[in-house]
């Protein structure tokens, strides 16, 4: 327990100390005379690139300066400032922050406080660039949440719990992946497998089947595209533990692509690794599934079949399945939702869709 | 069968007749021209004794008239040189009397302005003018009316006092129906133009309503004097010849035209004589008609004489005019001002010089607005009627092309234009505005490009300069904030000192400050 504790106590330090370390930087440029500056890569469109070996998206070599000589950039490099001073007030004070709280805490601030949200957020991506860190290091979160459920033995890290442990079959419903999970330590799970479902009715659909003992696995709900601290997650029960994941989404394109962030990252992420799980599974819903289970279904929109077509170049579809399940979408022109399955009855997806894609996949 | 019967009118009568030529029309226009032929009689008597003008202006409101109209009082006194005595009843009793009779520049030309306006008092309320005169000695003051059918003066009384104080100057006081309401704004502008050119002058001015208005003189520098010079041989008229031929003593033609001519040697002389084709050994009194008009237009096509001497025009001068703009407009440092003067030059045979100023900056658009102003000054007379009929008005509005300067329509700018002749283009008897005679256009145009030129390096420097202000005030409101999230972020107890960069940064603001005198010098413009 001490050694975990250690570890998460030193991951801590890491961060304080390149927060530190960026004070120090300027204030020295300063004392030489010179108007601050700091390099970062560019996040351009231009320089982002997909990492076939990697398997995900990556900032290319291009690299910019945020000069505070440069008019434009005084602001947005006061804010930068401003957030790393915040942010290592929340790693010292051990608090954390949603995105929306940071906005809020430079309210009122004179010459710092941010225009929207959509602003401060930028400034909080350029400090994860500037530092090659992710937001949640520096313990400023999303707001979305998703759930885990599953046995799952974690060891908490944050004030007031530390050694503290939790079974993550204790509740039902399921534990939110907040900050205090994020940040804990995995002690030890009886599953082999990871399944993570894209909505809550179906997440909670699995454990009142108790889906978690009859397929052996832990469950996770991503609420949508998967926050990055599940993403986190994710990849850590995949790398770290070993277990294979499996991803399971609607049968449109927005469902396989909730499913593409997870293998392969979002461009809006570039700048970080650590988020992508390369090896994760896309089980379903497919197209082909929709035809093979005689699934109710919906017209496509023309914005599903637009999508459809954008994902069709996207370099990180060009595997088989991706394009063959692209092109049956297109041409069938139905979608199905992970509801559809209701129309066999209530246990259909555990007794049936499940355990039959699961050994597709090699599970 | 009618018959047609011929008689003579004498002046005074031509002129009761006749009297808006000379800008009496009407109540209100009447007002402000007895002003201004009063006030600019007393400029001038000042400038031949070579003193700074000391004017003073009281009108008086004695009783009203008709709807705005009243009887005033108006006294307009100065220090100049006085008029003699035994002058002083033909002087201001008889139209086309005077000293003015010279070639050289004076504010009027017929020597008829004070008289016409005590004409038109005498009409409009059948009162005597009184005019008290010193030459240094005994102060003569005289009561009198002008019979206007003989032009003749009739004096009825003429006082003399002893000078104890040693006054010298003249004051005239009489009365006339006028319109002050409505000629305030003009008389107020006529004055406040008038002092602009002449910053040596002190006016003082008390109008019907008890309020005192004064131009305060800024130096006691004055322009020099121009001289009396000869006629130039292009520049005179059948006329002028006639009247030198009468009153020569040369015996020969060259002799004539040496004698008389500004410009002409003998050598010129004899040439242009053959050219004309007239003997250069002929006596000039017996020149027959025909040979004198065939003489003036030969001398109008030669080309071999000298430019007309300028040395009888008297320009304002770049300092004076600069001094009287800047008191005028209220100019500060931080305004643009820059006047410059032509060299003199030519129309028709007549010499002149044009100087010209543009004032641009912050204070105008506080006491003026927006937009392009005019000051047009023909001789040192402010030009307040016609503006848009004049040639400054075409030079400003229709050749040049401002925004080559970055002058925008709106922009707070005076211009200021004064054009001194022997003979001033006017275009009309009224003599309110000048016409675009080629020569005068292009020295007006070319005067105003070459001051343009400096405006342009002072709007764009002004630009660079607000900008860099701009970029000051972004720097000194951030830098500190990145000193102290810095310093609080590696748990120093002191931010860094960013003064060394502020003072960087202003540093490049002065340096836009700097540099407004070094204007490199352009090439003229054709």
């Amino acid at each position: 327990m001490r050694r975990r504790l250690k570890l998460a106590e030193k991951r801590r330090a890491a961060v304080e100390l390149a927060l530190k370390q960026l004070g120090k930087i300027i204030c020295e440029q300063i004392e030489n005379r010179e108007f601050p500056w700091i390099m970062l890569q560019s996040r351009s469109t231009d320089n982002i690139v997909y990492d076939p070996e990697l398997r995900q998206y990556v900032l290319g070599d291009r690299v910019i300066r945020r000069h505070s000589r440069n008019i434009r950039h005084i602001r947005p490099f006061t804010q930068l400032i401003w957030t790393a001073w915040f942010a290592r007030e929340l790693l010292k004070l051990r608090k954390t922050s949603t995105l929306r709280e940071v906005y809020y805490s430079a309210r009122g601030l004179r010459d710092i406080e941010f225009k929207s949200q959509d602003e401060s957020d930028e400034i909080i991506t350029d400090l994860e660039t500037a530092l090659n860190m992710p937001r949640e290091s520096f313990n400023i979160y999303p707001e979305e949440r998703s759930a885990i459920f599953g046995d799952l033995t974690i060891e908490y890290t944050v004030p007031g719990y530390e050694g503290k442990r939790l079974n993550l079959t204790e509740h039902p419903d399921g534990m939110m992946i907040g900050p205090a999970l994020s940040t804990a330590e995995i002690v030890e799970t009886s599953a082999d497998k990871v399944l993570v479902i894209e909505k809550g009715a179906m997440f909670t659909r699995l454990i009142e089947e108790k889906a978690h003992k009859r397929f052996n696995a832990i469950l996770i709900h991503t609420a949508g595209q998967a926050p990055r601290a599940t993403r986190t997650l994710i990849k850590r029960l995949n790398e770290e533990h070993g277990l294979p994941v499996y991803l399971f989404t609607d049968g449109d394109p927005w469902g396989m692509h909730i499913a593409m962030v997870i293998i392969s990252g979002s461009a809006n992420a570039a700048h970080l690794r650590g988020l992508a799980t390369p090896d994760a599974k896309w089980i379903g819903v497919w197209a082909t599934d929709i035809i093979r289970y005689k699934l109710p279904t919906e017209n496509l929109t023309d914005k599903d079949v637009k999508r459809l077509k954008e994902l069709k170049r996207d370099p990180r579809y060009q595997g088989e399945l991706w394009q063959r399940e692209i092109d049956t979408f297109l041409e069938i022109g139905q979608k199905a939702e992970l509801e559809a399955f209701s129309r066999y009855g209530l246990t259909y997806i555990v007794d049936r869709y499940l355990p039959d894609k699961l050994e597709e996949a090699g599970a | 069968m009618s018959e047609t019967i011929y008689k003579s009118i004498s002046p005074s009568d031509f002129f009761y007749r006749n009297r808006e030529i000379a800008g009496f029309s009407n109540p209100s226009r009447a007002m402000y021209s007895a002003i201004r032929e009063l006030v600019e009689n007393s400029l001038d008597a000042c400038e031949i004794r070579g003193v700074p003008p000391d004017i003073y202006i009281r009108i008086r409101e004695i009783s009203e008239t008709g709807s705005g109209t009243s009887i005033y009082a108006l006294r307009v006194e100065d220090n100049g040189t006085g008029v003699p005595p035994e002058h002083i009843p033909r002087c201001f009793g008889q139209v086309l009397y005077g000293s003015k009779y010279i070639l050289k520049q004076s504010r009027g030309t017929f020597g008829l302005g004070g008289t016409i306006t005590i004409l038109y008092g005498q009409i409009t309320t059948h009162k005597p003018v009184r005019v008290t005169s010193s030459t240094g000695g005994d102060i003569h003051e005289y009561e009198m009316m002008i019979d206007i059918v003989h032009n003749k003066p009739i004096i009825l009384s003429h006082r003399v006092r002893a000078n104890r104080a040693g006054w010298r100057g003249t004051a005239v006081e009489l009365y006339l129906e006028g319109d002050y309401s409505r000629s305030m704004y003009r008389i107020y502008e006529y004055l406040k133009q008038t002092a602009m050119v002449n910053p040596y002058a002190e006016i003082t001015f008390i109008d019907p309503r008890g309020r005192l208005y004064r131009f305060e003189r800024v130096t006691e520098e004055m322009p020099p004097p121009p001289r009396a010079v000869k006629p130039h041989p292009q520049g005179a008229d059948v006329e002028t010849y006639r009247r030198l031929i009468a009153i020569t003593g040369e015996k020969t033609m060259k002799g004539f035209m040496t004698r008389h001519f500004q410009g002409v040697g003998p050598a010129t002389a004899e040439k242009f004589l053959q050219e004309a084709g007239i003997d250069p050994g002929k006596n000039p009194k017996s020149l027959s008609p025909e040979e004198l008009v065939k003489l003036v237009r030969a001398a109008r096509e030669f080309n071999g004489f000298q430019r007309p001497d300028p040395s009888c025009l008297s320009p304002i001068g770049e300092h004076l005019l600069e001094m009287g703009i800047r008191k005028e407009l209220g100019l500060t440092d931080d305004d643009f001002l820059k006047v410059v003067q032509r060299r003199p030059s030519t129309y028709l045979g007549y010499p002149f010089i044009v100087e010209a100023a543009i004032a641009y900056g912050k204070t105008i658009e506080r006491r003026l607005g927006r937009g392009i102003k005019i000051y047009r000054f023909a001789n040192r007379i402010p030009l307040l009627f016609d503006e848009s009929s004049g040639v400054v008005w075409k030079v400003v509005h229709k050749i040049i092309n401002w925004g080559t300067y970055k002058v925008s329509p709106d922009s707070p700018m005076v211009v200021v234009v004064h054009v001194c002749s022997t003979k001033i283009p006017y275009k009309t008897v009224g003599k309110e505005y000048m016409a675009d005679q080629p020569e005068v256009e292009r020295e007006i145009t070319n005067a105003l490009r070459s001051i343009a030129r400096h405006l342009r390096l002072y709007i764009s420097r002004r630009i660079r300069l607000a900008k860099e202000r701009r970029r000051l005030s972004i720097f000194e409101k951030y830098l500190p904030k990145i000193a102290e999230f810095s310093a609080k972020l590696c748990d120093r107890e002191k931010p860094p000192d960013i003064k060394p960069l502020l003072k960087a940064v202003s540093l490049e603001v002065s340096e836009a400050e700097s540099p407004l005198r070094e204007v490199p010098e352009l090439e003229e413009e054709a």
